[in-house]
């Protein structure tokens, strides 16, 4: 379970600060899979890159699980990022010199892992890209290399997932592959926060939160989650 | 994946960046190993410059010393021991001395080795009455030469070979004027002598005289064991006893005195010891020279070997702050998913030694031929192992990689520095 507890951001150049995050406070179950939207500049990415671990808030606590990321010593906290949480982005990441299954393999770089190279082609495959293993990036169509971001984000099979406009620059086919694919995360007991303009793609979560100004100003359940009760 | 493959990955991707920096490195190690090398190379080029005059110069003096021994044998002997008594203008008038000596004062002089003379000949020289021709003569008996062992492989043969008892050598036109030749015989006071020899015409007095041994001679002349002259060969056995013929033989027969005759000689000698002592003002002047073009080289490398290694430095540090700028999105990424800065920082700085040692190997081996191509030293030559000393060898192969390590620094810190939050949310 992911616990944002009243908390505040304000990022100051010389006499200006412009207030990010004020007092934020959510909570995301286990297995939940959340949409944060607003408009531009709204505290968005400062909120995921908080939950992320890598931006100390001024106020509050985020705990995953039970710990809290803040209080950590910054190696530990390194540490639990790399075992805990995966990172996609709308821009990708990769690292333009290495060829797919190095990239997914990157996060043994942090955490070394047993049977890595089995577990990145295990994913490679589950995202149809097992025949691109030596391609590197620039080899890749956008799609691509989005689902190579993603594997790389479970190689160490995370609790949480924080994904930033992942389908800001994909087709439609290749942005529901992403997000089908972070909604069997979730489905698998994963905990996914996703951060979109596109009402499309936050209409894969479960909840929307929605952010104006640092403030939460509304947070309910979609048609998704709705339709999974009914179902239910 | 390790920091080690990441860091070669990245090498072979950003390739012109890495052989722009090791080409900075290589300039820098070779810069100064060859700077080490020209000036190892300038001294054992002097050495061998130098071995080479020398050995010209002392072949140089070999071939005078053989044309002067040359010259003077072919002039006969030029130097005539005398008792101190002897007036010149006498000798000069009557063309023989008139003061006699014991007849072992050559073999005295032998004895003693005397270093300024070679082919002692005693002789006793009167002019004489020669009844059967009804005439006179001016006779001169020899026994041979006496040998003075002055150390050389193989002692020169005699200028004059001895007259045997029972046989007489005479003078051209002495011979001409008798009617006899070789193996004639000839009858004087009495006794009847073998012509062995008829000299060639030379010139001088010789061509009225007769020689017979010097036995017979002191018996006609009724001086037993004595002679009035000793002829010898000035011999420059060592230059330094030019003109000290007089003092030598004094200090051994101190009642002589000497009379050198062939002025010409000792110009000839005078001058070789003038082209020897030239050869030796040479020979310094080169060695002159090239300690100045040492000073001057040296001079040279210890400006340039600091501003490769600075030049180096700078480019190496200009290069890695470039390298991680266009690192920037990558670096931010690995550190959001758990790479500690330290790795970061490990990875920039093992590229840097990659690069180093790479410059400093190839660095290393330009120089040493650049160096001896300066220094104008062959590879292959004797000596050219010489060239390049351990110490320089470790000193480039290690220093190289620290020093690239060193101006990668900054740039590395600074990359591991990098908060991802804040590359992540420029992108």
């Amino acid at each position: 379970m992911v616990r944002v507890d009243d908390v505040s951001k304000t990022y100051r150049t010389g006499v200006e600060s412009v207030t990010a995050l004020d007092s934020v406070t959510l909570q995301i179950e286990t297995g939940g899979f959340v949409a944060v939207q607003g408009p531009s500049g709204c505290g968005k990415t400062t909120l995921l890159l908080t939950v992320g671990g890598l931006l100390k808030p001024d106020n509050g606590s985020v705990t995953i699980d039970g710990e809290s990321l803040y209080e950590m010593p910054i190696e530990r906290r390194t540490k639990f990022r790399a075992g805990s949480i995966g990172f996609v982005f709308q821009q990708f990441h990769l690292v333009p010199y290495l060829n797919v299954r190095d990239n997914v393999l990157a996060p043994t770089m942090a955490l070394p892992l047993d049977d890595a190279r089995e577990r990145a082609e295990e994913l490679l495959e589950e995202f149809n890209l097992l025949d691109r293993l030596k391609h590197t990036p620039a080899e890749l169509s956008t799609g691509e290399r989005q689902r190579v971001a993603l594997a790389r984000a479970m190689l160490h099979e995370p609790r949480v997932i924080l994904a930033d406009e992942p389908t800001g620059n994909l087709d439609e086919r290749n942005a529901e592959i992403v997000l089908g694919a972070l909604a069997e995360f979730a489905g698998a007991g994963g905990t996914v926060m996703l951060v979109t303009h596109d009402n499309a793609a936050a209409a894969w979560a479960e909840r929307i939160l929605r952010i104006d100004r640092g403030r939460l100003v509304e947070g309910g359940e979609t048609a998704a989650r709705h339709n999974a009760k009914a179902a239910g | 994946m390790s920091v080690f493959r990441l860091s070669l990955r990245e090498i072979t991707h950003r390739k012109l960046s890495f052989m722009l920096g090791l080409l900075s490195i290589m300039i820098a190690v070779g810069v100064l190993v060859g700077a080490v090398t020209m000036l190892n190379g300038h001294d054992l080029r002097t050495e061998q410059v130098i071995a080479q005059k020398e050995a010209e110069t002392r072949e140089e003096m070999a071939r005078m010393e053989d044309d002067y021994r040359r010259i003077m044998k072919d002039m006969g002997y030029n130097v005539l021991i005398l008792h101190e008594n002897q007036d010149i203008d006498e000798l000069e008038q009557l063309g023989y001395p008139t003061h006699y000596m014991p007849e072992d004062y050559a073999q005295r002089l032998a004895d003693e080795k005397i270093s300024t003379l070679n082919h002692l000949l005693p002789l006793l020289q009167e002019r004489v009455n020669w009844p059967e021709r009804g005439s006179e003569v001016l006779l001169t008996g020899v026994r041979g030469q006496v040998p003075i062992f002055h150390g050389m492989k193989h002692e020169r043969p005699p200028i004059m070979d001895p007259v045997d008892p029972g046989e007489i050598k005479l003078g051209y036109d002495l011979a001409r004027s008798m009617e006899v030749g070789e193996d004639d015989t000839v009858t004087m006071r009495g006794t009847e002598l073998l012509v062995r020899e008829v000299y060639n015409r030379r010139g001088t007095q010789d061509d009225l005289t007769a020689w017979v041994s010097l036995a017979q001679a002191q018996e006609w002349m009724g001086r037993p064991e004595q002679i009035n002259g000793i002829l010898a060969l000035e011999c420059i056995c060592d230059p330094g006893d030019l003109g000290a013929i007089q003092q030598t033989v004094r200090a051994i027969l101190p009642d002589t005195q000497t009379y050198e005759f062939a002025s010409l000689i000792q110009a000839r000698g005078l001058a070789r010891q003038r082209a020897a002592e030239a050869h030796e003002t040479a020979i310094e002047q080169e060695m002159l020279y090239r300690a100045s073009l040492r000073e001057e080289r040296r001079a040279f490398a210890s400006i340039l070997v600091p501003v490769a290694a600075i030049g180096a430095a700078a480019w190496v540090m200009f290069l890695m702050m470039g390298n991680v700028r266009e690192r920037r999105s990558e670096i931010g990424i690995l550190r959001a998913i758990g790479v500690r800065a330290g790795m970061i920082q490990r990875a920039f700085l093992l590229k840097a030694v990659l690069m180093g040692l790479l410059g400093g190997i190839i660095g290393l081996m330009a120089g040493v031929f650049i160096g001896a191509w300066l220094s104008e030293i062959a590879p292959g030559i004797q000596g050219f192992g010489a060239l390049v000393e351990a110490r320089v060898m470790v000193a480039a192969l290690a220093g190289a990689p620290v020093l690239a390590a060193l101006a990668s620094w900054l740039p590395a810190s600074l990359a591991a520095r990098q908060d991802p939050a804040i590359v992540l949310q420029e992108e």
